[in-house]
């Protein structure tokens, strides 16, 4: 039998070429007319120690990691080496390849390197008998020696990318061509003599396996992207032009890319002392006609609360991004976690009014980066986007044609001299008005520092329309009033609206829901395709706006269904939490699936969950949790 | 169409520029030194010729903290400590504004301490004050970076154990290219002080002692200064950083014995500011970020151009 889809697990030690061997792998089988998908794990560590990388490809959509994966090449043991003495720290020698089995699907590949794994080693394990047990195809290759032969020991990668294309019955173009595109002269010579060789020795196997992938076709040219590419180049159409920020893992992966980018379109970059100078410097830019973002993962984000406070009385637009990782403290820097939840909807004191989104692919993360500076920009508040460390790495296909979108600089809501002129004026200029007509959406209009005739003070206290310290009762009362009506002006085009960035899957008239956020909703679709298909009545949603939250979209969606499971990674149900909160209600319609141990779910996690809760009737409390047994 | 039209430079400003009209009377204390450098600075503005309207007054919090609310230009009145990373970002975004940031002594030293250090070593082009008046004023009278070992105050009953900081050396480790100390009890000089420091292109700072008749009555700002400009005593040069470091050492250590030196300590006219230095790297556009939004034709490069290297 043709397999349906190939998820193809690179497994090594990091430092290894594992992540740009994936890249060009998956890039491979995306110009071979698939749609893919990647998978990253990796540890704290940058070199040495277990990390692997999961491609995952089919012609048709594909919008999670998968169950398990089918494709196993082992390209090395996970040591980390000091060259020069030839040092090995640990003893990880089959790592790589033995801790990789527990996830490898009945009938799967896996291929190994025998220059690197000593034969006897993996003779010690159970290797053989797990593989007759899951009728597993077992080709040890010396991808070390057809490296060497050719060139170079590092071109490893690439032999174990020839002997995959000829296990899985994909001719080298695809393959080939990238060759050229990022190598020249004996490189390239070397690398193309490496996959051939490679290819040729692993054609002449006697195949047990039958991984054929089907081929597909794109009908328009599709790009490779993560969520943290999306963000920067969303934020790059909206008119970004200064970023300030402070490394953190998964947060530098955007950090990084604007910092590239936007020195060379006229913008501002600056790496500064920390996370505090990061956020003040955004506000300072913005305050000074400059669109701008700051941003960062838990620890970094917790020092930004203050100045987010800032940011809101004083309102100036402003930008952040929350990459989360699992915590709390440094918790487990490059494991993805959604427990930073209540701390970007919460973090900062007094009544204040934020705007915050969770995208949940590399599309929304574009959009609702460019929604996130639009109303930031518009409402003169913070906008918030709130993301994991799973979607700021993995790649998916985008088609081309999506970015080709109109940019959006411009600053609205901002007076030009001219306008200032016919402003009400009593020395300074009122940028905090709360009379007539401006109630409505909130919005007070604003001058640039530097503009004639439009000085006036942003204060971090309480203030007059001149934005001179004032606590006088009713100026408070009123100013606090025309900051909150801003969000329930926003609150009308997201909840319902024009702009709700909901997601909603399977049939309208479902008995069960499941509800989940962020980055584990392409995994929670799968699982709901999967359920209908097995006969059960299920719909999904996906909410994205989190601040203003859908009260009326999520009332509509859990009165139209008998109970709903809400699917987060976190141990406190911080996403059910919220929505039990805002709803003020429907908690005894609502179980929840955590998984908190470093590792996204998968749909059949899912499905099985769900399965619990609804024909087993495991869950009849609103406080009962069901944590699978991977998470341990 | 420009944001930013120039500025008129025949208008006659006079103190009332920078006087708003509007706002209630300052709740400084009487004899609070913090009016000298309100005073200093709106004396320093009318002699630069600076507008209101070109002008960010960016201020921390404390009793220092409301110097923009008594003081009128644009005004940003930040948070506690990070009146610094505000104002230089914002005189990134616009090279064009006179930018002067200022904050107390806690404010400053304490927890913006790190902000200092940074501004200090990256020599953005703007001036910052300090108003030093070794004691925390608006949260009433507690023991400051600045105040002297043995001060006893109601967090530190049993009197400080820790060294005062010693803010010019600081400065001078840090980075700063124009380095001074003035005193709110000589307006004079303080004055000029800061005309200098204004005008200088680079990192000023100016630690300002101010006297905080409520809290800090021992504080030894009241004593008469020595300017060390006029004292042939203190003569060194002020562009040797060596010698700087050496007279601000001294200054230091003599403050809390009753000597108040006051005056210039270290130019350095020959340092690129940051903004020099951003712009030969190729990282600081020529014209300010804020102009660029308002040109309707200007062309906006597309991330569309970058999804190219995608595929
Ligand atoms: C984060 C934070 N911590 C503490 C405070 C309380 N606070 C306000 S002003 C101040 C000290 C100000 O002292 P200083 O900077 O010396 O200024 P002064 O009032 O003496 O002018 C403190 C601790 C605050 N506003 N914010
Ligand atoms: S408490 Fe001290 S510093 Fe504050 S206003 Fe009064 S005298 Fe000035």
């Amino acid at each position: 039998m043709t397999a349906q889809e190939l998820v193809w697990r690179i497994a090594g030690g990091s430092g290894d070429g594992i992540d740009s061997t994936s890249q060009n792998f998956a890039k491979a089988l995306l110009r071979s007319g698939l749609d893919v998908f990647t998978h990253r794990h990796y540890p704290s560590r940058i070199r040495g120690g277990h990390t692997y990388v999961e491609v995952r490809a089919r012609p048709e959509p594909v919008r999670s990691r998968g169950d398990g994966y089918n494709f196993l090449l082992v390209l090395g043991d996970s040591f980390a080496r000091n060259k020069r003495e030839g040092t090995i720290y640990g003893d990880e020698r089959v790592k790589p390849l033995t801790e990789n089995l527990d996830e490898l699907r009945e009938g799967g590949v896996v291929v190994y390197d025998t220059g690197m794994l000593d034969e006897e080693l993996v003779a010690a394990t159970d290797l053989e008998e797990r593989a007759e047990a899951n009728d597993w195809h077992v080709y040890p290759v010396d991808l070390q020696a057809i490296a060497r032969e050719h060139g170079r020991d590092v071109m490893r990668n690439t032999a174990g990318v020839g002997v995959t294309a000829a296990l899985i019955e994909k001719d080298l173009d695809h393959f080939e061509r990238l060759l050229e595109e990022r190598m020249s002269g004996d490189v390239l010579e070397a690398n193309r003599a490496v996959l051939r060789d490679a290819y040729e020795q692993a054609e002449a196997f006697e195949f047990g396996h039958d991984l054929r992938v089907p081929s597909g076709d794109h009908e328009e040219e599709q790009a490779l992207l993560s969520g943290s590419h999306a963000i920067a180049y969303g934020a790059l159409d909206e008119g970004c032009r200064f970023i300030s920020g402070y490394p953190m893992t998964p947060w530098t992966e955007v950090f990084t890319l604007l910092s590239k980018h936007l020195p060379e379109r006229g913008g501002i970059a600056e790496q500064v002392e920390d996370e505090i100078a990061a956020v003040a410097a955004a506000i300072g830019a913005s305050h000074a006609g400059a669109k701008a973002m700051s941003g960062s993962s838990g620890g970094g984000f917790a020092l930004m609360s203050e100045a987010l406070g800032l940011a809101e009385i004083t309102e100036t637009p402003l930008v952040l991004v929350e990459s989360m990782r699992a915590g709390p403290s440094t918790g487990m820097p490059t494991k993805p976690e959604q427990s930073d939840l209540d701390l970007v909807l919460y973090t900062s004191q007094g009544d204040s009014n934020r705007v915050v989104f969770a995208p949940s692919n590399t599309r929304e993360a574009y959009e609702q980066t460019r929604d996130a500076f639009e109303l930031a920009y518009e409402y003169h508040l913070p906008a918030l986007v709130i993301y994991d460390q799973k979607l700021s790495g993995e790649l998916r296909n985008v088609p081309v044609s999506f970015f080709d979108q109109e940019p959006s600089p411009g600053l609205p809501n901002t007076l030009t001299e001219d306008a200032l002129d016919a402003e009400p004026t009593d020395g300074r200029f009122h940028r905090y008005r709360h009379e007539d007509e401006e109630a409505s959406t909130g919005v007070s209009r604003r001058s640039i520092p530097g503009q004639r005739g439009g000085h006036y003070l942003a204060s971090g206290n309480e203030h007059h329309p001149t934005g001179h310290l004032s606590e006088d009762p009713e100026n408070r009362v009123a100013q606090v009033d025309r900051r909150a009506a801003k969000l329930d002006a926003i609150r009308e085009r997201v909840d319902g609206g024009p702009a709700s960035h909901q997601t909603y899957f399977g049939p309208e008239t479902a008995e069960y829901g499941i509800v989940t956020w962020g980055s584990q909703q392409g995994t929670v679709r799968e699982a709901v395709a999967r359920l209908n298909e097995e006969g059960h009545s299920v719909r999904g949603v996906g909410v994205s706006d989190l601040a203003p939250f859908p009260v009326t979209e999520m009332t509509e969606f859990l009165e139209s269904v008998e109970s709903a499971l809400v699917v987060e990674m976190s141990e406190s149900a911080q996403f059910r939490g919220l929505v039990q909160r805002e709803l003020g209600a429907y908690g005894d319609r609502l179980d929840s699936l955590l998984k908190y141990n470093g590792d996204p779910f998968e749909p059949r996690e899912i499905a099985e969950a769900f399965r619990a809760s609804v024909e087993d009737h495991e869950f009849d409390s609103s406080t009962t949790t069901f944590v699978p047994a991977t998470s341990d | 169409m420009s944001v930013f039209t120039a500025i008129d430079e025949d208008r006659e400003l006079d103190e009332e520029d920078f006087t708003p009209g509007i706002e209630p009377q300052a709740t400084w204390c009487p004899g609070c030194g913090d009016f000298g450098v309100l005073k200093a600075l709106k004396g320093a503005m009318v002699e630069l010729g600076r507008d209101p309207d070109e002008t960010l007054l960016v201020t921390g919090i404390g009793c220092s903290g409301k110097l923009s609310s008594y003081f009128e230009s644009y005004g940003f009145h930040s948070i506690h400590g990070r009146s610094l990373p505000v104002a230089r970002a914002a005189k990134l975004a616009n090279p064009g504004l006179e930018v002067v940031a200022a904050g107390g002594d806690g404010d400053g030293y304490g927890i913006g301490g790190n902000h200092f250090v940074h501004t200090a070593r990256e020599n953005h082009d703007m001036t910052y004050v300090v108003f030093n008046n070794e004691i925390f004023g608006l949260t009433k009278g507690q023991t400051s970076p600045t105040s002297p070992k043995g001060h006893k105050s109601k967090t530190q009953p049993h009197g400080s154990a820790k060294d005062p900081i010693r803010p010019l050396s600081l400065s001078l480790t840090g980075g700063a290219s124009y380095i001074a100390r003035t005193a709110a009890v000589n307006p004079n000089q303080a004055q000029e002080i800061l005309v200098e420091a204004i005008e200088h292109d680079g990192f000023s700072h100016v630690d300002f002692l101010t006297q905080c008749p409520t809290w800090n009555k021992d504080a030894k700002q009241y004593v008469p200064y020595v300017d060390i400009q006029k004292n042939e005593e203190y003569e060194f040069d002020i562009t040797d950083r060596r010698e700087a470091g050496e007279a601000m050492y001294e200054a230091e250590s003599a403050l809390y014995d009753g000597t108040v030196l006051t005056g210039r300590f270290y130019h350095d006219e020959t340092r690129p500011s940051y903004h020099e230095e951003k712009q030969s790297v190729g990282e600081l556009p020529e014209q300010p970020l804020a102009e660029q939004y308002f040109d309707p034709d200007r062309e906006w490069e597309r991330s569309l151009e970058l999804v190219e290297n995608h595929t």
